[in-house]
């Protein structure tokens, strides 16, 4: 085991020193890297503060049913017994239509043509508050409703939530696109990178496999060298992406103000940080392991 | 220790390296092998470190028949064995007690005992006090002597070496084969590929001769 550990440590050690070797190569290499990881990085940061935004400012979902226009009061108290029972209702409110016909008179400009009617032309109407205020269990919820004696139509008052639950899922599309199109230049450069590390190593691949290195022993320290290139590249991105949020933090904190939302930008949270350096380092290891794969094979 | 059995090797497109060559060597023996150049001497210290493999009959090493081994195990073949190159590989990247250290640690020997091993062979071959130098800062016959420590570090039973005195002067030269002749006075078998086989009067000769055992 000790022996085990002791080639590991000596196999990240000259990972290290190259590195270390060629510091303007290794720079240019990790900004990079840096660059092409902070986007999608940045990216999550934006989609993951937009949701916050919308949980914090946006109004609470809800369901309109509307009962028929010759519904009595039974057939409401009827109603409001079924709900009650229904598992999937967390709250719900009566509004008799002479209360809404009220509101109505007193809204500036309606009054007169509200008199001018012959009867009251509001039906009754309840307000559901579901359990479960996500588009999709909304929506099934609404069909059930519909299909109830006396309710006249049923209204989901969720656009609002399937709009901005589409424009995310369009937004984390892209993070997702933008990541894996940028996965694949961090394993092109980590790639390139390797390969002209075994054509300059070349002489001490070959005395190394003379003396009877195994392929592990050879292969083990650009391992560790695309590894740590990865993860120094995710470094630079994380830090690029909380500099970007220090910066942007006070004119978006101002914006918000103005549109009387109390917002924050935050940065990165601790798992999205360490998915992003795990990421970065797996991809420096694939990198890697193709580079070797090509450029090894046939020594 | 070493037999060759009809062992031949024919490189594309038909040159006969060594054809239908036959020998054994025991425990502890001195052995060179001379001819001109180009009789597969060379050849035939590669077939015995799996550096390259026969077309035709056996090596076999330690018992086992090299041209059979798995690509896996040719390692584990080499780390028994002490090679000098012909070209002696030394890398000028690293200084002389790290080219010794390589072996060791290719082998996975504890740093403790890897760092005293290489500083006792470069002792062996008078490098001590030079272990900090870098190979290009070694003269010709320091680089061989550098290249023989780092073949014995590992006290391998069976030393090889391809032309070890070649390109050196007679001074140099003799001082090189008296090291060998010290190793093999120690019990280690020791087979030279040798044009000049003067340096070492005791050993048992073999010569090729267009790749044919004379």
């Amino acid at each position: 085991m000790s022996v085990w550990l002791s080639q590991h440590g000596d196999a990240f050690r000259t990972a290290l020193r190259r590195l270390a070797a060629s510091p303007v190569n290794t720079l240019l290499s990790l900004l990079a890297i840096g660059v092409a990881l902070a986007l999608p990085a940045g990216g999550q940061m934006l989609v993951a503060n937009v949701m916050q935004l919308a949980r914090n400012s946006a109004p609470t979902p809800q369901i309109s049913m509307f009962l028929e226009l010759d519904a009595d009061k039974r057939a409401g108290q009827e109603l409001q017994a079924r709900l009650k029972e229904h598992p999937g209702v967390k709250v719900f409110k009566l509004i008799p239509r002479d209360e809404t016909l009220t509101r109505m008179k007193s809204r500036e400009g309606l009054a007169d043509v509200i008199e001018a009617l012959p009867r009251n032309p509001f039906p009754d109407a309840i307000t559901v508050l579901p359990e479960d205020d996500r588009p999709e269990a909304m929506e099934k919820l609404a069909a059930e409703f519909r299909k109830w004696p006396k309710v006249a139509q049923v209204q989901l008052d969720s656009d609002w939530a399937r709009r901005l639950a589409a424009l995310l899922k369009i937004g984390r599309t892209g993070v997702v696109l933008l990541a894996l199109l940028l996965g694949v230049g961090l394993v092109a450069i980590t790639f390139n990178t390797i390969r002209l590390q075994v054509m300059t190593r070349r002489a001490e691949i070959e005395l190394s496999r003379l003396l009877g290195a195994t392929d592990a022993f050879i292969r083990r320290p650009f391992h560790y060298f695309g590894i740590l290139l990865g993860l120094a590249g995710g470094i630079v991105a994380w830090g690029i992406v909380a500099a970007a949020t220090w910066w942007l933090s006070a004119p978006i904190t101002d914006l918000a103000r103005l549109y009387s939302l109390d917002f924050a930008l935050r940065p990165l949270s601790a798992i999205d940080s360490a998915l992003l350096l795990i990421a970065a380092a797996g991809l420096g290891w694939l990198g890697a392991s193709i580079s070797l794969r090509q450029h090894l094979a046939d020594d | 220790m070493i037999k060759f059995d009809h062992a031949s090797k024919r490189y594309p497109p038909g040159m006969n390296a060594l054809a239908d060559v036959s020998f054994e060597i025991a425990d502890g023996e001195l052995v060179t092998v001379g001819g001109h150049s180009g009789a597969g001497k060379s050849t035939l210290l590669k077939l015995i470190s799996a550096m390259e493999r026969p077309t035709g009959g056996a090596v076999l090493v330690h018992g086992q028949n090299v041209g059979s081994l798995k690509r896996s195990a040719i390692p584990y073949l080499r780390r028994n064995l002490g090679v000098v190159f012909q070209d002696q590989k030394l890398l000028f990247d690293r200084n002389a007690f790290e080219n010794v250290l390589l072996p060791l640690t290719i082998s996975g020997f504890p740093p403790h005992e890897a760092r005293r091993r290489a500083q006792a062979a470069l002792d062996k071959v008078g490098l001590l006090e030079r272990q900090r130098a870098m190979p290009i800062m070694l003269s010709g016959g320091e680089q061989q002597r550098l290249a023989i420590a780092r073949a014995v570090v590992g006290r391998p039973n069976l030393l090889l070496a391809d032309e070890p005195t070649a390109h050196l002067d007679a001074e140099t030269a003799a001082d090189v084969a008296r090291i060998f002749r010290e190793f093999h006075a120690v019990g280690v078998t020791v087979l030279i590929a040798t044009y000049d086989n003067g340096l070492f009067p005791t050993a048992r000769r073999l010569v090729l001769d267009h790749g044919r055992l004379q």
